[in-house]
């Protein structure tokens, strides 16, 4: 197709790229009848970014797919370019570039087959060639890896690869689908300025979806869906501005932090609370004088402080809104746990100089560090940073090459059956067995760890309750939404009241709701002085954690708590720093000596 | 321990039976082959074509020309009457055979002298061939040893009375029917243990049954018995259905043949097992279950015997579990034989079971990554 | 405008291509199962697999020694089919038959001087294990062909000549010496072909759904044939490659006699390769994971090749409704295009015809694959 098209694209008779016109699209699994798209309608504006936002499983890959051809819709019209895509999708297909989540990238060819293969498919000719991939290596820094095999190069730059392979032929409409998941802050950072490059050099329009809610600020406008439904489409700020002085920041007690966090939570006149930290950030109903809030929940030595409303905020209000309209009470329930024997000081996990190897590449290169009773521990870093190799050797699944490692006093590789009673271990992605239903596997789960009898009924109806898995409980877990999928593989966990708790990724996908009820049970999990051990890459989450260590590239960075380290590693100009600011500091500060 | 073996037994059988492809997958083929195969495996010639050359005019070849007729083993496609329409006879597959009866035939039996009988046979399966030559010359020696107490008066040399034990007509529908026992029993097995732990590691689940205290032992049990219950199921099925829809006898101690089905469960469960652990992904786990399948039943003695073999690749056999319920299987039917005989076979199953297991329990926690 | 699009999608395939080539030389499982396999396999079973009995072990138990016992009996030790063992007593020998230690007994009653050349009575029992039923055949006709050659010799030492009406000569065109290593070979390279074919491609697809590079693919301007050919040449050329090794060896190795033309045999394996290939395709298309992509190659490939196509049990004898499932199996055709080329020689009516069918199934498949591969998701 000669280049015609890409230009005409702009020119279109409204001036918007994307128009849904009350889209529908129902999926059919197992016999279950899943609504992806609720009657959606929206407009896209050209030449603009425009972010799909929404949790997992909102309907932003169905619409992404619709736009590109790959379904189609039961009923409502999405026009792409001014091409019905239902009709004419070969059409759309050659002038848009969809990249999907998990682009396809060919991991056991080169970075350069990779970008052959594109160039072949989507037909530039060979002479054009030379100029555009030296642009695109240039762009994304990947000249120095063309001969590397892809299922080689981290997460951060296979998304890259990804992205250039997508813009060898430059569209007149990018469609990315979640392109920063599983991407480290600086990979993550890069990544959106080829976005913006691409918008600012080409008028190239984009649609990018997200599940973290910090990008939203970075979208010139945003579409907010959540479970089919279009909950409002405008510019970020827009959505953030109505709720200016709503927002606080409450400096407590460290001790008094969690529990307070939790009655707050569930008080009726907020919207929303969460752990940053050692402080509390706090969304209001209504706006309030800042000097008033203490007297308002009759708090004590509270410091509050003013501060500015984010698009979360807005998100998690539109969000609470609307499931209150259709009659849902949002409660944040804890967890009874017997409480944990043992002094509080004492040292529940030791690593001393950790080393593993496979063949000559060293995972974990000699790392050091404590977990006290009843803290939280968070192990931070990218994909491929080691922190999972390190996870599994605590878990005693994988045999460390060197270095001593100690959880209860004993190494669990080498230690008796019984000492693994101690533990609980939630794997990353929640696997459970999917062909099992909810009750099978809590059965299942429960078996394994040795309960019997009356105790496991007992614990069965517990879990069942405590997660609100009760009408699901027949439920085959595969076909589970991820929240869902979520709540189950904790309860599985925790079905015999660990003392230590492993957790590996927990909330990657799911929806801010989610993932604060989750860390609802973490908190009080904590308060019963259980030892929780937690991985992430999603530098948010490390708000929660009493202690982080940060791992790059097999080594620990840095350690201490999420204040210490934001302090110590402060972005200059930045008041109100993120941990991903300091991430992003502390790697720069290492990259460059 | 118990509790918990059970537990990982139910959910290992929900498992395999939730899915609807994999349940046909299991219970389809085997039905469907053990009728299909049933008929199919056999060396005895049913209704063969062959051609008759007569250029003889008398009364002898027209006698044993009508014994052919009779015959179930043959059928007769063509009569000819010219040399050059014997070889697109047979290239052309039309006819195994192709017998000549020259000129003067008959007047050579008649005046007491012996005639030669042309049989001209299509090698291109010489085993065929063979046997299609071992009925034609039957036929003879039954007309020539009538033909000499009838007509020459002369009663014929010494014959050799041959009796076949255990299988009188020499049906060979008996040699392959049970082996298809052992045939449909290990390609079952194999799909439920070869990929059962690769799965799992796939999943993520494994790393979560290995956190609980739960022992490489007790998992082992728990990965076997599904496996161990779906093959005796269908080993019990493919055995019914030979005796009462193929009639063929079963003499021996039904025990003893169940005792070799155990034990060549446990052997097939501990390789499939094996398979499982080594392999990383569920596509290894595959081609493990191919790279074991395919030696394994074309070096059982399940269609060429096992003696026919080199003495390495005879060696080779002795790894292969197939090898040995074969021989019970055969036996307890059509030999009639109980466990003395059998221990022999039992034996090195059982420890091929017990090792390849204890490989496989080893590997669950032993791996790189 | 046409030119340029034709050179694009030209330019697709071969981009298609040479993406599946990189694959397999950087997975050397493909590699091994295209090459090293067919090697290993027919190594093993082109040693392995024979019908031809030697060296059968047969106990021998003499009631009464004497010139003319001593005389049949070395027959047996001269033959090379035999491995004989006395037995003291027929008890014994028929203990040893239980046990399988031998497979036949020739017993040599007290009269077999007397009788032997005068009577109907039988003068020599012979009982054969009958499980084996072809081999008990098979050895049936070996003891009598020691005892025949004997009577004759000791007539002829009489004086007497020894005559039957009906003498049976006989000749065994394309295998005179009676090798059932010359069809099995052939044979075997149509199954090891068959599930070579089918290891090769069953998965493909199904992984690359998997994997997530099918969808990157489907939004790019590619045909859905673009994609089928993308993936059939490539294991094409690789299959083509095994094909051509293993007849190599069938020739060399194992010197099978090959007496048709080289340009029947690649038209023929060309063809039948398009069916094993179009079959994995076909199970990889219609299944949704590797998992069961797997488990159906297993069940379809495998055993229908091996019992069904001809390859050990005579078609022919099958009953007729048997004989109509064997149709479906295309190793069938190869088979006996195979046996025919090697042993035989270009007969062109079984040439074109199995050709017909192998490229009638061929076609099929294709269209299925065509039909069921989905451009669009649902």
């Amino acid at each position: 197709m000669p280049s015609g098209t890409e230009a005409k694209s702009i020119s279109d008779k409204d001036g918007y790229v994307l128009i849904a016109d009350q889209v529908t699209k129902t999926f059919i699994s197992a016999k279950n009848k899943v609504i992806a798209l609720d009657n959606c309608s929206f407009k896209i504006r050209p030449g603009i970014v425009t972010g799909l936002i929404g949790p997992d499983g909102a309907g932003k890959t169905t619409i992404m797919r619709l736009a590109s051809g790959l379904l189609m819709p039961d009923s409502g019209t999405i026009e792409v370019l001014g091409l019905d895509a239902t009709r004419d999708y070969l059409q759309i297909q050659a002038s848009i570039r969809y990249m999907p989540q998990r682009f396809g990238l060919y991991e056991d060819l080169t970075v350069m087959e990779n970008l052959n293969l594109y160039a072949d498919l989507l037909g530039i000719p060979p002479e054009e060639r030379p100029a555009r991939y030296e642009r695109l290596m240039k762009m994304t820094g990947l000249a120095p890896f063309t001969g590397r095999l892809a299922g080689r190069l981290s997460g951060g730059m296979k998304q890259k690869l990804g992205l250039a392979c997508t813009l060898i032929k430059p569209p007149s409409l990018l469609i990315l689908d979640e392109p920063t998941v599983g991407v480290d802050p600086v990979s993550r950072r890069e990544l959106w300025d080829i976005v913006y490059s691409q918008v600012k050099e080409r008028k190239t329009s984009v649609l990018l979806s997200t599940s973290y809610l910090d990008e939203a600020e970075r979208c010139q406008e945003v579409v907010l869906i959540h479970e089919g439904h279009i909950l409002g489409h405008g510019k970020p700020e827009e959505f953030s501005k109505p709720l200016s002085g709503q927002c606080f920041m409450l400096s407590v007690p460290k001790e008094q932090k969690r529990r307070l966090q939790a009655e707050l939570a569930n008080d009726p006149k907020v919207v929303d609370s969460i752990i940053l930290g050692e402080k509390i950030r706090l969304v209001l109903r209504e706006p309030v004088e800042p000097s008033k809030v203490s007297s308002l929940f009759e708090l004590a030595n509270v410091e509050v402080m003013d501060v500015e409303p984010r698009f979360e905020d807005a998100f998690m209000w539109r969000l609470k809104k609307r499931m209150e309209e259709q009659g849902e009470e949002i409660h944040f329930r804890t967890i009874a746990h017997h409480k944990v024997s043992g002094s509080a000081g004492e040292d529940v996990i030791v690593v001393k100089d950790l080393v593993r190897r496979f063949g000559d590449f060293y995972a974990v290169k000699g790392i050091s560090f404590s977990v006290k009773r009843g803290e939280i521990f968070g192990l931070l870093g990218a994909n491929g940073a080691g922190k999972t190799t390190t996870f599994r050797m605590l878990c005693g699944l994988l045999p460390a090459s060197e270095g001593k490692l100690m959880v209860a006093g004993k190494d669990l590789r080498k230690a008796r059956a019984q000492a693994r009673a101690k533990i609980g271990y939630m794997a990353q992605k929640f696997s459970l067995y999917v062909d099992l239903t909810v009750r099978q596997n809590l059965r299942f789960f429960s078996s394994a760890y040795g309960l019997t009898g009356k105790r496991q009924t007992d614990r069965i109806e517990w879990a069942l309750d405590t997660f609100e898995l009760k009408n699901m409980e027949n439920a085959v877990s595969g076909t589970l939404p991820l929240g869902y999928k979520q709540r189950l593989a904790l309860a599985a966990a925790l079905m015999h009241e660990p003392d230590i708790l492993f957790l590996d990724e927990p909330t990657s996908g799911v929806d801010p709701l989610a993932r604060r009820q989750f860390w609802a049970h973490i908190n009080s999990l904590a308060e019963a002085k259980v030892t929780i051990m937690v991985t992430t890459h999603f530098m948010e989450e490390a708000e929660y954690c009493d202690r982080v260590v940060v791992m790059r590239r097999g080594s620990i960075l840095a350690s201490g708590t999420p204040e210490e380290l934001k302090a110590k590693y402060h972005p200059p100009g930045e008041d109100n720093p993120t941990m991903e600011d300091a991430f992003i500091t502390l790697v720069e500060m290492q990259e460059n000596g | 321990m118990f509790k918990r073996i059970l537990a990982l037994t139910i959910k290992e059988f929900i498992a395999i039976l939730k899915n609807r492809k994999s349940r046909m997958v299991l219970i389809l083929p085997p039905v469907a082959q053990i009728i299909v195969f049933g008929y199919a495996a056999t060396f005895d010639l049913n209704h063969v074509g062959i051609g008759i050359y007569n250029e003889d005019t008398g009364i002898v070849s027209r006698d044993i020309i009508a014994r052919f007729k009779g015959s179930k083993t043959f059928k007769i496609v063509k009569y000819i009457s010219d040399d050059t329409q014997v070889a697109p006879l047979i290239n052309l597959q039309k006819a195994i055979a192709v017998l000549h009866f020259h000129r003067n035939f008959s007047k050579e039996i008649n005046t007491g002298r012996s005639a030669d009988l042309q049989v001209i046979l299509d090698g291109r399966n010489s085993n065929t061939a063979l046997i299609a030559l071992n009925y034609i010359q039957t036929i003879i020696a039954d007309f020539n040893r009538q033909w000499s107490i009838e007509k020459q008066d002369m009663p014929p040399p010494a014959q050799l009375k041959v009796r076949s034990w255990f299988n009188r007509m020499l049906d060979s529908h008996w040699f392959f029917i049970p082996g298809i026992v052992a045939l449909l029993t290990i390609v079952v097995t194999l799909e439920v243990t070869a990929l059962s732990v690769a799965k799992e590691r796939e999943a993520g689940t494994f790393d979560q049954l290995l956190v609980t205290p739960m022992t490489p032992f007790e998992i082992l049990v728990g990965k076997s018995l599904p496996g161990m219950i779906i093959g005796t199921l269908e080993g019990t099925f493919i055995i019914l259905v030979t005796v009462f829809w193929f009639d063929i006898p079963l003499r021996g101690n039904l025990l003893a043949l169940y005792v070799g089905l155990f034990t060549f469960l446990l052997s097939a469960i501990g390789i499939g097992l094996m398979i499982s652990s080594i392999s990383v992904t569920q596509q290894q786990g595959l081609m493990g279950a191919f790279m074991f399948l395919v030696p394994a039943v074309v070096l059982s003695g399940f269609a060429t015997p096992i003696a026919n073999m080199p003495v390495l690749v005879q060696k080779l056999t002795l790894l292969n579990p197939m090898r040995y319920f074969l021989i019970i299987v055969r036996s307890v039917f059509l030999q009639g034989a109980s466990f003395g005989l059998l221990w022999s076979q039992y034996v090195p199953m059982a420890v091929i079971g017990i090792i390849s297991l204890a490989i496989a329990g080893s590997l669950f926690r032993k791996r790189l990554y | 405008m046409a030119n340029r699009d034709t050179g694009k999608n030209r330019m697709r395939l071969s981009g298609l291509i040479k993406k599946e080539a990189y694959q397999i030389i950087r997975d050397p499982s493909a590699i091994g199962i295209a090459f090293l396999l067919p090697v290993i396999l027919l190594l093993i079973f082109g040693y392995g697999v024979s019908l031809d009995a030697e060296h059968v072990p047969v106990g021998l138990v003499i009631e009464k020694q004497g010139p003319e016992v001593s005389q049949f009996i070395s027959g047996f030790y001269r033959s090379e089919y035999f491995d004989p063992k006395i037995f003291p007593s027929i008890q014994e020998a028929e203990r040893a038959l239980m046990h399988r230690e031998v497979v036949g007994i020739v017993w040599t009653r007290s009269n077999f001087a007397r009788t032997l050349l005068n009577t109907s009575d039988a003068p020599i029992g012979v009982i054969v294990n009958g499980v084996d039923a072809n081999q008990a055949r098979i050895i049936e006709g070996y003891i009598m062909g020691v005892w025949i050659n004997w009577l004759h010799q000791y007539a002829r030492s009489k004086g007497v000549a020894l005559q039957v009406p009906v003498n049976v000569k006989y000749r065994i065109w394309f295998n005179s010496a009676v090798r059932s290593r010359n069809f099995l070979v052939p044979g075997l390279i149509a199954v090891i072909m068959t599930l070579i074919g089918g290891m090769l491609t069953s998965m493909v697809v199904a992984r690359e759904w998997e994997r997530g590079t099918m969808e990157a693919l489907l939004v790019t301007p590619v045909r859905k044939r673009e994609i089928i050919l993308g993936k059939t040449i490539p294991y094409f050329v690789l299959g083509m490659g095994g094909m051509a090794i293993s007849v190599a060896m069938a020739i060399w190795v194992f010197n099978v006699p090959f007496r048709g033309s080289f340009w029947a045999l690649s038209l023929s394996s060309g063809l039948f390769m398009l069916t094993a290939i179009g079959l994995g395709l076909i199970i990889s298309v219609t299944a949704e994971s590797q998992f069961v992509a797997g488990q159906i190659a297993i069940v379809i490939t495998f055993l229908p090749a091996f019992m069904l196509s001809g390859f050990v049990f005579d078609i022919g004898s099958m009953p007729g409704p048997i004989q109509a499932v064997t149709h479906l199996v295309s190793a069938r055709y190869f088979v006996s295009i195979l046996q025919t080329l090697f042993l035989c020689g270009d007969i062109w009516p079984i040439f074109i015809i199995n050709c017909l069918w192998l490229a009638g199934m061929a076609l099929f498949f294709f269209v299925v694959i065509r039909k069921k591969f989905k451009k669009r998701l649902q």
